[in-house]
């Protein structure tokens, strides 16, 4: 055996090693009961805002505090916090990907993924504005 | 049935080309397949006149369909979906082009023109391997022409067609008033073109100018690296198994200098017009442009050991047939939408996943399946290379990049894991580092590597020899290392010491990388300039790494939020992190550094929903003053909420970078009222227009919580209450710091009464209270600001390390020539 072949086979085994250590760490996607239930654990918890409870945000105050109640589909509820500016098109989005941990009082979000309705509908809706537009014209 | 107001010829030339393409680069293929078969002779010859006729024909109906969706876009044509979708009355000239690329179809003609550039060169300097490299690039050919045909095949669609009109997109299908009497039921009405006014408009993220010139470098880069997997094949197909190597390894290098600027054109982009804070963010678009290239420099690398030494022939086939490979993969994960979740800007779906599919098998496996069944066929050398030469290192070197490139794809290709397997595992908690803790290893590894292994000499180098030129360079990288690590202050706190630990090391071997490279040209080759292409790439790409590892770990953000002290303050909530966006109300000034950040303004874009801020800097400890102009597309065009764009004050040795991330929620109106100043003692009132305020107490705190401020400064909190005529009350805290021999106010806001108080200042019970009444919202941006230092150096090595592959391109064409004529 040639020394590149023990050399590839070394490289071939550390490149195993580090893909399987990094599913290790990988998430998961969860909704609001098992959030609670990996208290502390990091998670993607999948939910949309609940547009019914409170919204407190006031960027003179503080613009890295947001703080809302976020619903999963079933329709279990939990306080979520995030210290940053409320994303764009947060108010829009239908869906949420909330990247962080539950840390016994509260979801302590580290990041607010905002998913949109789907560009199809979007292109519908737009399209729908302007020629309301053009007709009140 | 006719309606009113369309321009349907376009549209009905275009589908004539995109057919004629796809007839033409068919043929094009069974013509270049037979002149291969035929190898020499009239029969071959004819073949091969046909062929270049057909893709010469392809040619131009690639161009003749560029031209005619330019034309509709120009002229604003919504009548086509393409147009209406991409672009919009307001779009700027120069920004016209960027809409070809917003969109799959247009992106994969920009592709399919690369590939029939390339393919005239090739007709006019491949010579004998003219007929085999042009069947395999004319059948990528044809799978592309299929990407932009939108033809049904039952309910199979085929492509998406560039020219499908607004009316048979099914957009209105359940749009009413574009139909008969606002019945869905009926069909469209003969007049809907009336109702479309305007377009869609082109993304306001991709409305930057390295937009318009990003892509089509990108895309020559994606598209050139078919050029050495061509060869590759027509090697192994044709047995002439080490005929074609010198004859690739120009384009090898030319694919590797193009396909890196365009990646690093992106990134460019990335930190000009987008708000992640840098210019990559491993995402998994970025990391699959990333992985094919680190690929093809493996590859790039073994075909010079093997023209050189006959080693590695192996190797280099298999590198530059998974380059392109890659490409393709890449293709199928950034258009497929298989990344979903995963990325922030790949395309959506669009239902060509299966075709997707198909157009990275149907080229790899024939390909992986030929190099297999021909492997052993391939020659080698069975006497080992020896471990003081350069080859040795130089493959060892390629085998790092490639197990490199095989990890990122690894960890990037979760989603497609979770796609085959079914499972719904999602990215760690820490995205970045996941890559960054493994790669930060190979920086160093390649770091030495660059910097050593050019004193080596091929087949074996006596090591007096190598220990007599490297001397030199390896003691002034060594003072030079302590230098910058001394007073570097490289402190990278977010991980742990151990990978603080590990940035420094990668920083040495970076700075021996660019010094041992750079007194190569002197020590090795004597400063001539023809031969020194190698080493000048490589001080380029030292100084890449090296510009890396500073801007990512030196990184600062500026804009540690003080305007929300008086929460912490209280102590509301007291584990608070420090936030790292700063609110800045108009016309007061907030510290952020060495400087006193001032919103001053805004002006509008005369015709789109962007406003421009005014950000006036000016340092406390020169004389320094500049204003940045960060803008920001405010609900546009339907898209409800706020799209950025930063803007950066650029200095040698680094950047001062900021956007806007929170605006007010309201109308926009003038604020032009000013702080009225009373001077009250403790329990007095002051009378505003809605009410009375009423200073409670004065306090003097020490131990302030904020930024930048030592224990011992002093702090006076004053709580005035508000009572407005409604008879409600409200709670204000402003406050005064003294912090080295200078006041400042923090002042405090009531929302409601729209009311902002101040200290202006404090003689013991008695203050100089401002008081500001603005009858309308509060003017206010929320910033984020970083400062990026030795970006530069990024930028520079990228520019160094491809002209160095280009005189290294230029020489390998020119030896070429010789042997040719010789």
């Amino acid at each position: 055996m040639k020394k590149i072949h023990i050399i590839g086979l070394v490289f071939i085994a550390a490149s195993i090693a580090v893909l399987i250590s990094f599913l290790q760490t990988t998430s998961t996607y969860d909704t609001v009961d098992t959030a609670i239930s990996k208290k502390g654990k990091f998670v993607h918890l999948m939910a949309r805002w609940d547009s019914t409870a409170p919204l407190q945000y006031d960027a003179i105050r503080d613009p890295n505090f947001l703080s809302f109640t976020a619903v999963d589909s079933l329709s279990k509820t939990i306080r979520v916090v995030y210290h940053n500016p409320k994303p764009e098109n947060f108010e829009m989005s239908e869906r949420l990907v909330l990247k962080g941990k539950f840390n016994g009082e509260f979801f302590d979000c580290e990041s607010i993924q905002t998913k949109c309705p789907s560009k199809y509908k979007e292109d519908q809706k737009v399209m729908e504005k302007s020629a309301q537009q053009t007709s009140s014209l | 049935m006719k309606f009113f107001g369309e321009h349907l010829l376009p549209g009905q030339l275009g589908h004539f080309f995109i057919i004629l393409s796809l007839v033409a680069s068919i043929v094009a293929t069974y013509a270049y397949f037979k002149a291969t078969r035929a190898q020499m002779g009239p029969e071959a010859d004819n073949w091969k006149k046909l062929a270049r006729y057909a893709f010469i024909t392809e040619t131009i109906s690639v161009l003749a369909i560029f031209s005619i969706l330019f034309f509709i876009i120009y002229n604003h044509y919504f009548e086509y979906q393409y147009a209406w979708k991409h672009s919009s009355r307001s779009l700027e000239f120069k920004f016209l082009l960027a809409c070809f690329w917003e969109g799959q179809e247009g992106s994969f003609l920009l592709w399919s023109l690369w590939h029939c550039i390339l393919g005239l060169v090739l007709m006019r300097t491949a010579g004998k391997w003219e007929s085999p490299v042009m069947t395999i690039i004319s059948f990528t050919q044809v799978c592309i022409a299929t990407m932009v045909m939108g033809i049904y095949f039952g309910d199979f669609r085929v492509g998406s067609n560039p020219f499908l009109l607004m009316r048979d997109s099914g957009l209105y299908d359940n749009a009413p008033f574009m139909h008969i009497n606002g019945d869905l039921a009926q069909p469209i009405r003969l007049d809907y073109l009336s109702y479309i006014k305007d377009g869609n408009d082109l993304n306001p993220l991709l409305q930057n100018r390295w937009m318009v010139i990003h892509p089509p470098v990108l895309f020559l880069g994606f598209a050139s690296t078919i050029v050495p997997f061509a060869f590759a094949i027509a090697g192994l197909w044709q047995k002439k198994f080490t005929e074609w190597t010198k004859a690739a390894l120009p384009w090898t290098l030319f694919s590797t200098a193009i396909f890196g600027v365009g990646i690093m054109m992106g990134a460019w982009w990335a930190y000009e017009s987008l708000t992640f804070g840098g210019y990559w963010a491993w995402d998994p678009v970025e990391n699959a442009s990333l992985v094919p290239w680190l690929i093809l420099v493996s590859g790039v690398h073994t075909l010079l050991i093997f023209n050189h030494t006959g080693h590695s022939l192996r190797a280099t086939y298999l590198f530059l047939l998974l380059g392109f490979s890659f490409v393709l993969y890449s293709t199928y994960l950034t258009r497929s939408g298989v990344l979903g979740e995963a990325s922030v800007h790949s395309f959506t779906g669009d239902g060509m996943g299966y075709q997707l599919t198909f157009f990275l098998l149907v080229l790899v496996i024939p390909a992986l399946i030929l190099f297999i069944s021909r492997y052993k066929s391939i020659p080698t050398i069975k006497k080992e290379e020896q471990t003081s030469s350069r080859e040795f290192w130089m493959f060892i070197g390629s085998l790092i990049f490639f197990f490199a490139a095989l990890i990122i794809i690894g960890k990037t290709s979760l989603p497609v894991f979770n796609k085959i397997f079914g499972t719904q595992i999602a990215a760690p908690e820490d995205g970045e580092f996941a890559y960054n803790q493994i790669q930060i290893f190979v920086a160093i590894f390649i770091g030495i590597l660059t910097a050593v292994t050019q004193y080596l000499k091929y087949k074996s180098t006596p090591a007096k020899f190598f220990l007599k030129k490297i001397m030199v360079p390896t003691i002034i990288s060594a003072v030079a290392a302590t230098l910058v690590l001394t007073y570097g202050d490289i402190n990278y706190n977010r991980q742990s010491y151990g990978f603080l630990i590990q940035i420094w090391v990668a920083v040495v071997c970076a700075i021996y990388a660019i010094i041992a490279n750079a007194a190569y040209i002197w020590l090795g080759i004597k400063g001539k300039l023809a031969l020194s292409g190698g080493s000048i790439a490589h001080v380029g790409f030292g100084m890449v790494l090296l510009g890396i590892l500073l801007s990512s770990s030196k990184k600062e953000i500026m804009s540690y939020n003080t305007s929300g002290i008086p929460k912490d303050f209280f102590g509301k909530n007291s584990k608070e992190k420090p936030g790292e966006n700063l609110t800045l109300v108009k016309g007061m000034p907030m510290t952020m550094g060495k400087f006193d950040v001032t919103y001053t303004g805004d002006s509008a874009h005369p015709k789109k929903q962007q406003w421009y801020f005014n950000i006036h800097f000016k340092s406390r400890t020169d004389n320094e003053e500049f204003t940045l102009r960060p803008n920001a597309f405010v609900n546009y065009k339907g898209n409800e909420g706020l799209m950025a764009n930063p803007d950066s004050k650029h200095y040698p040795d680094h950047d001062i970078f900021t956007y806007v991330s929170a605006l007010p929620n309201k109308e926009k109106v003038l604020d032009t009222a000013t702080f009225a100043s009373h001077k009250v003692a403790v329990g007095d009132s002051i009378f505003y227009s809605q009410g009375v305020l009423i200073l409670e107490s004065l306090t003097s705190r020490s131990n302030l919580p904020v930024a930048g401020l030592n224990p011992g400064d002093q702090g006076t909190v004053a709580k005035l209450r508000a009572f407005s005529f409604n008879k409600s009350s409200y709670a204000a805290q402003p406050l005064l710091i003294s912090a080295g021999g200078q006041q400042v106010s923090l002042p405090d806001t009531i929302m409601p009464l729209s009311l902002i108080v101040k200290i202006n200042s404090v003689d013991g019970q008695t203050a100089d209270i401002g008081v500001k009444e603005s009858d309308a919202i509060l003017d206010f941006v929320t910033l984020k600001a970083y400062k990026f230092p030795f970006i530069n150096l990024l930028w520079l090595g990228i520019v160094i390390t491809a002209t160095g592959i280009f005189i290294s391109m230029a020489r390998r064409i020119k030896l070429n020539r010789l042997t040719k004529e010789s």
